[in-house]
């Protein structure tokens, strides 16, 4: 190694940006990742505050069952169902089919438990006027509850977005035609080849995480809205 | 609530069905899957016919309970449980105190917060890989950063990843390091729900800041704090990219041997997948006890008045 480390580069060069986009796939590799990460997190987020809803505003029989029931999947050590999973996503002829991971996001027990959480502190006094009015539950679902855990939902955002861009495992398990791989999958299928060009390496890892950090930054703008929406008075 | 608790489920259901869907298909299935897979010695190479010839899988490789038998008389397991159990112990009530501090720095009004927010939130978005190899630089016992200011202040540091007794505090510092920006974020979701007319309140009453935090703050926290601590006790139990980067093969003297670690290496390494789906099991219910006695606790402390 050269002695002093140069920390500033004399001469700096994007050239390692321009060779990424010439690896096969790298491109459309992006354009996986973003469908995945955006389409995916939406998904999530509103069947979890759907069913969040249901587990604490809606009074039924066997409702604290099947939240129990939910809680149990958080248990589940995620690994050890990727093989399963390949056999179900097999029979459903979903393999290297982006939409796979769509259908896993219709049940998301972190989100859930989070959502309901946060709508356990909303007062029921509030959906009791709006039902007195005579707005259907879709609509207290829509226009009451859903503005009152913004803050919730735009953390959970994050962290979805985060977990599904950066996910490598179980794209690993259910992709494996190249046009249909995602950003981790691509770099990381660069490390036999490119293993001895730093510059490549971090450029593509640096390029993956731009997208978080601009999640990151536009979400937390919404952590403090829906505290102030309205009120009961008690 | 108006609606009757028997026409209650109707009105419930379509909020229900997609997530109802999602856990049927996609974790009871699996998971019952991965049972039928813990009593037999299949290596998870021969041809995967467990969905379409069920009965045929079954009779090729079915053992019984040997797999749980084996693991059960074998030292490993308990050396993973103790392991874990140091881990937890460490990193839960530390994990708690930093990201509560974290959330608190967030929430004040002071300059520079937003700066704060997002170099918190830098080691989360690392990834594991990237992490281990600083943390394996900082925890040089040579030529690190740690102990040379540790030796700086006098002490003699110790030799962090190559010992026994010091492996699994250090992973437990990473961890720290990696996740607190996480469950400062979900804290800090927390801080920011809390009413400020209680603030108002109490400042009218004279209240100092300390009276306000142990009288106001912690109590209308503690949803999220139940939340966090139901969490980071499911991800102690299931810990995985740090240990199998930062101390490869178990640690010194299998001093960082995890569940995971274990489930993945018997799965994928040794090809046991029948040995890897029963640690799996045992693993899970583990989890699901210790959870459940949360959940029964929680009654005690957690405040869900506004």
């Amino acid at each position: 190694m050269l002695l002093p480390v140069e920390w500033i580069p004399q001469n700096p060069t994007l050239e390692a940006y321009y060779k990424l986009f010439t690896i096969p796939n790298f491109g459309t590799s992006i354009m996986n990742s973003f469908y995945i990460a955006i389409v995916c997190t939406a998904l999530r987020l509103l069947c979890a505050a759907m069913a969040a809803f249901a587990l604490t505003k809606i009074k039924f029989h066997g409702r604290g069952v099947i939240f129990g029931l939910y809680i149990t999947a958080l248990m589940i050590p995620a690994q050890t169902t990727f093989i399963p999973l390949f056999i179900i996503m097999n029979k459903l002829n979903l393999l290297n089919n982006l939409n796979a991971f769509l259908l896993l996001q219709m049940f998301n027990a972190f989100a859930i438990f989070m959502l309901r959480q946060k709508m356990l502190t909303i007062n029921d006094a509030y959906i009791e006027a709006a039902t007195i009015d005579g707005a259907s539950m879709w609509r207290v679902f829509f226009q009451i509850i859903l503005p009152l855990c913004s803050g919730t939902l735009a953390i959970l955002t994050i962290l979805s977005f985060m977990d599904l861009w950066n996910d490598y495992l179980l794209p690993l398990v259910l992709l494996t035609d190249r046009t249909k791989y995602t950003l981790p999958l691509i770099l990381n299928s660069m490390q036999g080849q490119y293993s001895n060009q730093y510059n490549l390496m971090m450029a593509g890892s640096l390029i993956s995480i731009i997208p978080i950090l601009i999640v990151y930054i536009c979400a937390q703008k919404y952590f403090k809205e829906g505290l102030t929406v309205g009120g009961v008075k008690g | 609530m108006k609606h009757s608790r028997t026409s209650g489920f109707r009105v419930a259901l379509p909020f229900l069905l997609p997530s109802l869907v999602g856990f049927l298909g996609f974790s009871v299935l699996p998971i019952i899957a991965t049972l039928f897979i813990s009593m037999t010695n299949w290596d998870g190479l021969s041809q995967l016919t467990l969905a379409s010839d069920f009965q045929g899988f079954m009779k090729d490789y079915f053992v019984g309970l040997q797999n749980y038998k084996e693991i059960f008389s074998n030292a490993e397991l308990y050396q993973v449980l103790s392991n874990t159990l140091k881990f937890v112990v460490l990193y839960i009530p530390l994990m708690l105190l930093v990201s509560l501090c974290v959330a608190g720095i967030l929430n004040s009004k002071a300059h520079g917060v937003g700066f704060f927010r997002v170099v918190y939130y830098i080691p989360v978005i690392t990834s594991w890989v990237a992490g281990s190899l600083i943390w394996k630089w900082v925890l040089n016992p040579q030529y690190g950063i740690l102990n040379s200011m540790l030796s700086s202040l006098g002490i003699h540091g110790p030799q962090w990843l190559q010992s026994p007794q010091w492996a699994m505090p250090a992973i437990v510092l990473a961890s720290i390091w990696k996740d607190m920006g996480y469950f400062g974020l979900m804290l800090l979701s927390g801080l920011q729900g809390i009413n400020h007319e209680y603030y108002e309140a109490a400042a009218i009453d004279g209240a100092n800041n300390v009276v306000r935090f142990f009288k106001i703050t912690l109590p209308l926290l503690t949803p999220t704090i139940f939340f966090v601590l139901i969490i980071s006790l499911i991800n102690s139990f299931q810990i995985f990219p740090q240990v199998m980067i930062m101390t490869p093969d178990g640690g010194p003297g299998g001093s960082t041997m995890v569940m995971v670690e274990r489930i993945y290496k018997h799965g994928f390494t040794y090809y046991e997948m029948g040995i890897a789906s029963a640690l799996s099991w045992i693993l899970f219910v583990i989890i699901m006890v210790l959870t459940f006695v949360q959940m029964k606790l929680q009654n005690k402390w957690v405040n869900y008045d506004d």
